[in-house]
């Protein structure tokens, strides 16, 4: 095994395992730290196919802010051990059923690939900050203001609200 | 065992680089806690450490004793993993940042291979967001420790940590923006060559002048992200004991506080790289006489240890203080009789200096000024902090976009 492949592996089995304890830990701090594991994992596979300023970003927002706010909102709570409560019906053949055609459908999606995981070309000039600045703002430029257009609103919108429940 | 070490040469060097990284930055933070005790006790009219050693040099070495020998006593009730995750994950982050730094320009070349000052390669292509990157994990340690512990002091002093970093995070990333627009780089190394397109300006080619609002905002928010006064509320003592890190004792304590100092460390490297040209000397590079400037120092520095050693009251003193004296002095003279050593270490001495500087300002701001109340501390980094930044990107972009429309083609 190259040394590339290696390093895939402990990263996607960290990535697996930190999803999995995410759902058992009984404890919501533990299951967001569990999030963080993944987090840091998928950024490390970013890096490994040559995106570095999108793994960066990865940890730096997803890693970083966004999780830190879960963890401050958990901590603020004081959220204790989860009750545990029976299985929902939905959870039960339905979600089970919808489980398998989930995997087989990234199965098949991997299977029908001509790239095998061995030869995954590295992203290329397409993972620079320059490329990607220049797709967001020229090729892009309309939908990438929107979407800023959208979260602004989303932002006033929480404004507005927390105004509102003071007074 | 010829062709393993040959094989891999890098990942050796790389080894030992670390190791020799490792020495080098756990020394600088116990004669930092000794500098800053000194510093802040001269700034009160007191003495600071006196009695271990002469001049109390070997206070950081009795303080990392009585670390290592303390009894360690875990609390009842706290999460365990968490608990003890908590400092080792604040003093692998911190270490880990002081990774990216670049200390000088130029390679030194032995047994046939490159070896540059720094850990990692040069031509990483997004040095200041990962810095950044590890920054923004940092937090975990403070806040996860606070929470572990079980108890209600350390939990208001992680929640108070996990606020102050996200307020402070967005004003510590948009000021660099400026800085990153003038160099259009990430890569550490690119954004000090950028400040040195014009050898002859010297000082003024920085990015301190046309980034000073930049660089007001960076330093300030960068004081809140080390959790270091004024900003220290995450363990103000006045109000919540020691804060998050109340229920540590004996080395899990010693490693948040290696890990806040080596932050430290990190953020005078950052301050000096991106805004005072890193290892670039304040001189026009034609004036070649100020390559002795670092014996200038060195010399009279070691004479004058020499004179206060020879004066000291215990003979521990008068042995040890003038031997460091003549070796201080001796650095001095041998860089003046060797021109190419003298040469190649300007770029590190610059950056050194700068570097401990900032480290000064660090503690003299703490020796200075009060601790912040809560929401000051919030409405300062929303309000003037944040603002401030975006204006001084919107700014720069303008000044960039106007250079490239109308400026010298």
């Amino acid at each position: 095994m190259t040394a590339p492949l290696v390093v895939f592996f402990v990263l996607a089995g960290l990535a697996v395992i930190g999803a999995v304890s995410l759902i058992l830990q009984k404890h919501p701090i533990h299951s967001a730290l569990s999030l963080i594991v993944v987090m840091i994992a998928l950024a490390g596979l970013y890096l490994l196919l040559g995106a570095e300023f999108v793994a960066a970003v990865q940890i730096i927002i997803y890693g970083g802010a966004i999780m830190v706010l879960f963890v401050l909102v958990i901590m603020l709570l004081n959220a204790g051990v989860e009750e545990h409560t029976s299985i929902s019906k939905m959870a039960g053949a339905p979600g089970l059923l919808l489980v398998v055609a989930l995997a087989g459908l990234v199965a098949a999606t991997i299977v029908r690939s001509t790239d095998s995981v061995l030869s995954t070309s590295q992203a290329g000039d397409m993972s620079s900050t320059l490329e990607i600045s220049n797709m967001l703002f020229k090729d892009f430029v309309y939908p990438f203001e929107l979407t800023s257009f959208l979260i602004l609103v989303a932002v006033l919108g929480a404004m507005v609200l927390a105004q509102r429940e003071k007074s | 065992m010829n062709s393993f070490l040959t094989t891999n040469a890098e990942l050796l060097i790389t080894l030992v680089k670390i190791a020799l990284l490792l020495f080098i930055v756990l020394t600088v933070n116990a004669y930092l806690t000794w500098f800053e005790r000194k510093v802040v006790a001269h700034m009160q009219s007191r003495w600071g450490p006196h009695r271990v050693g002469p001049h109390g040099l070997l206070q950081p070495l009795a303080d990392g004793v009585k670390f290592l020998f303390k009894e360690d006593p875990t609390p009842a009730g706290v999460d365990k993993f968490v608990y003890y995750l908590a400092p080792l994950l604040a003093l692998a982050l911190a270490l880990t940042g002081i990774a990216l730094i670049p200390f000088g320009p130029d390679p030194i070349r032995l047994f046939g291979h490159d070896i540059y000052l720094g850990i990692a390669p040069p031509d990483v292509n997004i040095g200041i967001l990962a810095l950044f990157a590890i920054t923004a994990m940092g937090v975990y340690g403070v806040a996860l420790a606070g929470w572990s512990s079980n108890s209600k002091y350390p939990l208001m002093g992680g929640l108070r940590s996990s606020a102050q970093m996200i307020s402070y995070e967005l004003a510590l990333t948009m000021s660099v923006v400026g800085v990153l627009l003038m160099a259009g780089s990430f890569n550490l190394k690119k954004i000090i060559e950028a400040q040195g397109h014009h050898p002859e300006w010297g000082i003024l080619g920085w990015n301190i002048w046309p980034q000073i609002l930049g660089f007001f905002c960076f330093f300030v928010a960068a004081i809140a992200e080390t959790n270091r006064a004024p900003f220290d509320l995450p363990e103000a003592e006045s109000e919540l004991v020691a804060g998050f890190h109340t229920e540590y004792a004996s080395f899990k304590f010693a490693m948040f506080f290696i890990a806040e100092y080596t932050s430290m460390i990190t953020v005078s490297c950052l301050c000096s790289i991106m805004f005072f040209g890193g290892w670039l000397s304040p001189f026009p590079a034609s004036w070649t006489f100020t390559h002795y400037f670092p014996s200038a120092i060195l010399i009279p520095f070691g004479v004058w240890v020499i004179w206060d050693g020879l004066r000291y009251e215990t003979i521990f003193g008068r042995i040890i203080l003038p031997g460091m004296g003549t070796a201080i002095a001796g650095l001095g003279a041998v860089l003046v009789l060797l021109p190419g050593v003298n040469l190649f270490i300007q770029g590190p001495f610059w950056l050194l200096l700068k570097i401990l500087i900032f480290l000064f300002v660090y503690v003299w701001m703490r020796g200075t000024l009060p601790r912040f109340r809560y929401d000051q501390l919030m409405s300062f980094g929303w309000k003037l902090l944040l603002p401030l930044s975006i204006v001084n990107v919107i700014v720069t972009s303008f000044v960039i976009l106007a250079k490239m429309t109308w400026g010298a083609k």
